[in-house]
C-alpha cells in the first residue's frame, strides 16, 4: 500500500516500501482476500435483513458496508483505516445501546405496554372473541367462488354454505362419510394442501368469520387449522376511523388515552395497552417517590461504601503480599505466585455460589471449622451479610491487585531508591514516599476501571445475598446488600414477568451517569499523581 | 417453584454451555424428509412454509418426534428452537410484538397472565381430543374464560418419605408426621427447602393452604386478584411458621437450600421432605415413598399444580399451520405418550401409559398429591407475589413477630398490586 507520509519522508538509503510498490503486491492480496470476505458476510447480512423486513437494520449494514469498502480502497483515509473497525464497534456496542436505552426510558415499556397499538386491538379482539357455548364441531370445507373466499360446512347430512357478507344457507352437493362437504354447488372446493402451503390464503381463512344467520348474536363459524369449525361470537368491534374499540355486549366504547390504555367511557380500561412515550417520568418516579426513594438512598451509600471498600481492601492487601513476595529472599517465589493468583482464574459466580455454601450458619464449613461450629448467620444478619458479602470480593479480587502491583513493583527503578537509602531513608521512610506513590501513577487508574465494575457487579450480590437480607422498614422488596444494580433488576421485575423496562432504563442511565462523574472526578485527581 | 431452583439451573445450564460448547447447538433445525409421493398422496405440500417451536432441553428429543411425522405429511419444515426454559418466559414476551418471536412456544400455565395482558398469546382449540385431556389441566389453560394453551403434563410436590426410616404409611397430621420422624432416630425428623435465606413460599405451600390461607381469592375456580392469604388463617400460619422455625422447634429452617436438602434426605438424615418429580434423580441412595403433604393447620394440604403447555403466538403468521400442527400432530395419544417419555411428569392427557418413567410408583404418589391440589395462579398479579412472600416466611423462620411481619407483607404486596 502507498502512504503519503512515507512518500514525503526523507529518502535513507534503502529505498522506501512506498517507492519499492510496483503494482499489486502481497499486501494489496490479502487486503482484497480480507475484504472479500468481509463483503461477502456482508451482503449475506443484508440479505437476511431484507428476507426479515428489517429496513432499519439493512440500510446500517450497507452503510456500514459501503463505507467499509470506501475506507479501504481509498489511498487517502489511512486514519481511518485503522480507527474504522474500533468505530463500528463503538457505534454498534456503545452510542446504539446507551441511544435505544434512553429510548426506553422515556416511555413506560413493560408489563401491560408491550407491543404496537394494532398488535393491543388485535389482542382485544382475540381475548373478546368466545366460543359459542354447546357449539358443535362442523367438519369444513374451504370453498371459492373467483376471489371469494367462503366456508362449506356438512350439518345433519345437509351442505350448508356462506362467505362473509353472505349468511350460512343450505345448498346442493355431497358429503363424504365424516360429513364434510366434497362437492358443493356453485363452489370449487380449495384443497387442504393449498390451504397449508399458501400462507397468504391460510391467513384470510383463519381471518374469515362466516355468519351463521343473519343475526349476528348467533355467532359465526371461525376455522383454526382449516378443517373443522365451531361458531364463536365475538363482542368487541373495531372501528379503524373513530379509533376506538366498542363492546356490543355492554355497549362501552374503549378510546384510546395518551398512556397507551384503552380507556371505556365508563371508567373501566381494557387490559392489553401499548408503549407509548411518557417523557422524564420515569426520572421523576425514581426519586419522588417515597416507595422507591427512600431504599434507593440506603442502597445507593451502601453501593458507594461496597464499591470503595472492596477495591480498597482488595488492593491493599494485594500490595501487601506483592511486597513481600517481591523480597528475593522468599524461597519458591514463582510457585507462591502462581498460588495467589489462582481464585482470579476461578468463575466469580460459581465462587459465590460456592461461598454462599460456605458461609450457611448451620452446614457451612466457615463455622465449622474456623468458629467452633457456632451458628454465626453469616448471610441473615445485615451487617454480616454485608462484611461476608465484601470478604469474599476481597479474596476474588486480592489477586489482581497482587498481580499488578507485581508488575508495577518490578518496573519501578531501583536507582531511586538506591538514592533514597543512600540519603539514609527507612524502609518505611523509602515505601511511603518513593514506591508507594510511583505506584499509584500506574495503579490509579485501574482502581478507578475497578470501583467502576464493583459498582456494578451484579453477580456476587445475585449469587451471594441476592441483595438480601431484606429491609424491614420499606415497602419494596430490596435488602441490605443490594447494589443500585441489582435493585434495578428487581425493580424491572424481569423475573416475575412483571417487567417495568421504562423505570429500569432510566434507572440505568442514573447510575451511568454516576458512575461516570465520579470517574472523571477520579481521573483528574490521578493527573496530579503523574507530576510526581 | 422455578424461583426455587432458577439458580441452581443458572449454574447448571451454564455449566453445560461451557463444557458443551463444541457440541452445543442452540438451534436445530430438522429437515424435511418428506419424499415427493408421500406428500402427494397426502394431497399437501407445504413444502418452503417453516414453523419455530421453542423447546426447552427436555421437551426438544419428544416435540422433535412430534414434528417428523408432521414434517413428512405435509412437507413444512418445523425449526426447534431450544432455550433455557425460564427463558422462554421473557424473551417469548419481548420477541412476540416485534415479529421475531416464534409460532409456538412450550412453557408454564402460570405464565399465561402476562401473556394475555401483553397480547402475546392467541386463544386455541383442543381439537377432536378435547375430551381426553385432564380438567385440572384444562382449567389451568384457561383464563378469563377462553382456552390459550394446550397443556401436555402437570405437576405438583409432595412428601417425600424415607421408607427405611418411617415406612410408607402416609402420616394423618403434621403432627403425627414429625412424631413418627423423631421416633425413628433420624436427625432431623423432617426437611423442607427454604431456598436459604430466599424463602420458598412454593414448597412451603401445601402447609399453608391447609391453615386456609390461599394466595389469591378464589372466585368459583378462577383467581381473583384479591389477596386471600391475610386475616386470621394467615396469621395462624405464620405463629405455625414460627413455632416451628429457628427461634422454635427448629423443624423448619432458612439453612436449608435446594441441594442441602436433597443430600440431607438421600443420605438418611432427614425421615420426610417436601419435593417435587424433579428431585426424584436426587434420591438414589434411600428407599422413598412418595404421599400426599399432611396437614398442619387442619385443612386439606393443598400444593400448587403447575401444568405445562404449548402457546401459539398471537402475531404468527402461521397461525393455519400451527393449529394444524398443535390439534392433529400433539393432541394425539402417541405424542402425548413420547412427551411423557421424554420428560416423566404427571401426563395431562388420558391414556398415556406411565410405566415407563423411571419411578412409575413415585409418579402415582404425585398424582395424588396434584388430585389435592389448586392450580397455581396464572393472573398477572402472581408475579410480584413470590418476592414478599417468600421474604416474608424467611423472616418468620429466622424468628422474626410472626404476626407483624405477615401483616406486614400482606399490606405491601397489596399495595404493589394496586400501585
Amino acid at each position: 500500500m502507498s502512504t503519503d507520509t512515507a512518500a514525503q519522508a526523507p529518502a535513507p538509503h534503502k529505498e522506501a516500501h512506498a517507492r519499492n510498490w510496483k503494482g499489486l503486491g502481497w499486501g494489496f492480496i490479502v487486503k482484497l482476500l480480507l475484504m472479500m470476505v468481509v463483503n461477502a458476510f456482508g451482503v449475506a447480512a443484508i440479505m437476511s435483513a431484507w428476507n426479515a423486513r428489517a429496513w432499519v437494520i439493512l440500510g446500517v449494514l450497507v452503510l456500514f458496508l459501503v463505507a467499509a469498502d470506501w475506507v479501504y480502497f481509498s489511498r487517502r483515509l489511512l486514519p481511518l483505516k485503522y480507527v474504522y473497525p474500533g468505530l463500528v464497534f463503538l457505534l454498534i456496542f456503545q452510542v446504539f445501546a446507551m441511544g435505544y436505552t434512553a429510548y426506553v426510558a422515556t416511555t413506560n415499556y413493560g408489563a401491560g405496554h408491550n407491543g404496537s397499538k394494532q398488535q393491543a386491538v388485535d389482542a382485544a379482539l382475540i381475548q373478546a372473541e368466545r366460543e359459542v357455548s354447546g357449539s358443535a364441531t362442523y367438519p369444513l370445507a374451504v370453498v371459492r367462488d373467483g376471489e371469494t373466499l367462503g366456508f362449506a360446512i356438512g350439518d345433519d347430512g345437509a351442505v350448508m354454505v356462506g362467505t362473509e357478507d353472505q349468511p350460512l344457507e343450505e345448498t346442493g352437493g355431497t358429503l363424504d362419510d365424516s360429513g364434510r362437504p366434497t362437492a358443493v354447488d356453485g363452489w370449487e372446493i380449495v384443497p387442504r394442501g393449498d390451504l397449508l402451503s399458501d400462507q397468504a390464503l391460510a391467513k384470510q381463512v383463519t381471518d374469515l368469520r362466516v355468519p351463521v344467520s343473519d343475526d349476528a348474536n348467533e355467532g359465526s363459524l371461525r376455522t383454526r387449522e382449516g378443517s373443522t369449525a365451531k361458531i364463536y361470537r365475538s363482542s368487541m368491534v373495531w372501528d379503524p376511523d373513530a379509533d376506538t374499540l366498542t363492546d356490543t355486549d355492554s355497549g362501552v366504547v374503549y378510546s384510546p388515552n395518551d398512556r397507551g390504555t384503552f380507556v371505556g367511557d365508563d371508567g373501566s380500561s381494557l387490559p392489553t395497552g401499548w408503549y407509548v412515550s411518557v417523557g422524564f417520568e420515569n426520572f421523576t418516579k425514581a426519586v419522588t417517590d417515597p416507595n422507591y426513594a427512600k431504599p434507593l438512598l440506603r442502597i445507593t451509600a451502601w453501593t458507594f461504601a461496597f464499591a470503595f471498600l472492596t477495591v480498597a481492601t482488595s488492593f491493599l492487601l494485594g500490595l501487601f503480599f506483592a511486597l513481600i513476595f517481591n523480597d528475593d529472599r522468599v524461597r519458591g517465589q514463582k510457585t507462591l505466585r502462581t498460588l495467589f493468583i489462582l481464585p482470579y482464574t476461578f468463575i466469580s459466580f460459581l465462587t459465590a455460589l460456592v461461598w454462599r455454601g460456605m458461609l450457611n450458619a448451620e452446614f457451612g464449613i466457615i463455622n465449622d471449622w474456623f468458629f467452633f461450629g457456632a451458628d454465626i448467620d453469616w448471610l441473615g444478619d445485615p451487617w454480616l451479610a454485608r462484611l461476608s458479602v465484601i470478604m469474599v470480593n476481597l479474596w476474588l479480587g486480592y489477586p489482581y491487585w497482587f498481580l499488578i502491583c507485581t508488575g508495577a513493583l518490578q518496573s519501578l527503578s531501583s536507582e531511586t531508591l538506591e538514592a533514597a537509602k543512600i540519603d539514609g531513608a527507612g524502609r518505611w521512610r523509602q515505601f511511603r514516599s518513593i514506591t508507594f506513590p510511583l505506584l499509584l501513577v500506574s495503579t490509579a487508574p485501574l482502581a478507578i476501571a475497578s470501583f467502576a465494575f464493583n459498582f456494578n457487579n451484579f453477580n456476587i450480590i445475585f449469587m451471594l445475598t441476592d441483595g438480601g437480607p431484606n429491609f424491614d422498614d420499606t415497602s419494596i422488596p430490596l435488602g441490605a446488600t443490594d447494589l443500585l444494580i441489582t435493585a434495578i433488576y428487581q425493580i424491572s421485575g424481569v423475573q416475575g414477568g412483571r417487567a417495568d423496562y421504562g423505570l429500569a432504563s432510566a434507572l440505568s442511565i442514573v447510575v451511568f451517569v454516576v458512575v461516570g462523574i465520579v470517574s472523571a472526578l477520579a481521573f483528574r485527581q490521578t493527573k496530579k499523581l503523574e507530576e510526581i | 417453584m422455578r424461583n426455587t431452583i432458577g439458580k441452581v439451573a443458572v449454574v447448571a445450564t451454564s455449566v453445560a454451555l461451557l463444557a458443551a460448547c463444541s457440541s452445543g447447538t442452540t438451534e436445530e433445525t430438522t429437515s424435511p424428509e418428506a419424499s415427493a409421493s408421500e406428500t402427494a398422496a397426502a394431497g399437501i405440500d407445504a413444502t418452503g412454509l417453516s414453523l419455530t417451536v421453542w423447546v426447552d432441553e427436555n421437551r426438544q428429543p419428544a416435540v422433535e418426534a412430534a414434528a417428523a411425522s408432521f414434517e413428512e405429511e405435509t412437507g413444512a419444515t418445523v425449526e426447534l428452537v431450544q432455550k433455557n426454559f425460564d427463558d422462554l418466559r421473557s424473551d417469548f414476551l419481548s420477541q412476540v410484538p416485534t415479529g421475531e418471536g416464534p409460532d409456538i412456544t412450550i412453557g408454564a400455565h402460570d405464565w399465561l397472565g402476562a401473556f394475555v395482558t401483553d397480547g402475546v398469546v392467541n386463544t386455541v382449540d383442543l381439537g377432536a381430543n378435547a375430551s381426553s385431556f385432564s380438567q385440572v389441566a384444562v382449567d389451568a389453560v384457561t383464563y378469563d374464560g377462553q382456552i390459550y394453551g394446550m397443556p401436555y403434563s402437570t405437576e405438583a410436590i409432595a412428601l417425600i418419605q424415607n421408607t427405611d426410616l418411617v415406612g410408607e404409611d402416609a402420616p394423618a397430621t403434621w403432627d403425627d408426621m414429625i412424631q413418627a420422624g423423631l421416633d425413628s432416630g433420624a436427625d432431623r425428623p423432617f426437611c423442607i427447602n427454604t431456598a436459604g435465606e430466599t424463602g420458598d413460599g412454593y414448597t412451603m405451600y401445601p402447609l399453608q393452604t391447609s391453615f386456609g390461607a390461599p394466595v389469591f381469592v378464589q372466585e368459583g375456580g378462577s383467581y381473583t386478584s384479591e389477596v386471600g392469604m391475610g386475616g386470621e388463617a394467615g396469621e395462624a400460619f405464620a405463629q405455625w411458621l414460627s413455632d416451628n422455625g429457628e427461634k422454635g422447634e427448629g423443624y423448619l429452617s432458612t439453612t436449608i437450600d435446594y441441594a442441602t436438602n436433597n443430600e440431607l434426605f438421600n443420605s438418611g438424615k432427614c425421615a420426610y421432605t417436601i419435593q417435587g418429580p424433579w428431585a426424584l434423580g436426587d434420591f438414589a441412595d434411600v428407599n422413598f415413598k412418595v404421599n400426599p403433604v399432611p396437614s398442619a393447620g387442619g385443612e386439606t394440604a393443598a400444593p400448587f399444580v403447575g401444568v405445562q403447555t404449548f402457546y401459539v403466538s398471537s402475531q404468527s403468521e402461521n397461525a393455519l399451520l400451527a393449529n394444524e400442527f398443535l390439534t392433529n400432530y400433539i393432541a394425539t395419544p402417541e405424542a402425548m405418550q413420547a412427551l411423557y417419555d421424554a420428560d416423566p411428569r404427571l401426563p395431562a392427557y388420558e391414556g398415556v401409559d406411565t410405566s415407563s418413567a423411571a419411578f412409575p410408583e413415585a409418579i402415582e404418589g404425585f398424582q395424588a398429591s396434584a388430585d389435592q391440589g389448586v392450580p397455581m395462579p396464572s393472573i398477572p398479579e402472581m408475579g410480584s407475589v413470590w418476592d414478599y412472600w417468600n421474604a416474608a416466611e424467611s423472616k418468620i423462620i429466622k424468628g422474626a413477630d410472626p404476626v407483624k411481619t405477615w401483616n406486614k407483607m400482606i399490606t405491601d404486596l397489596t399495595a404493589a398490586l394496586e400501585g
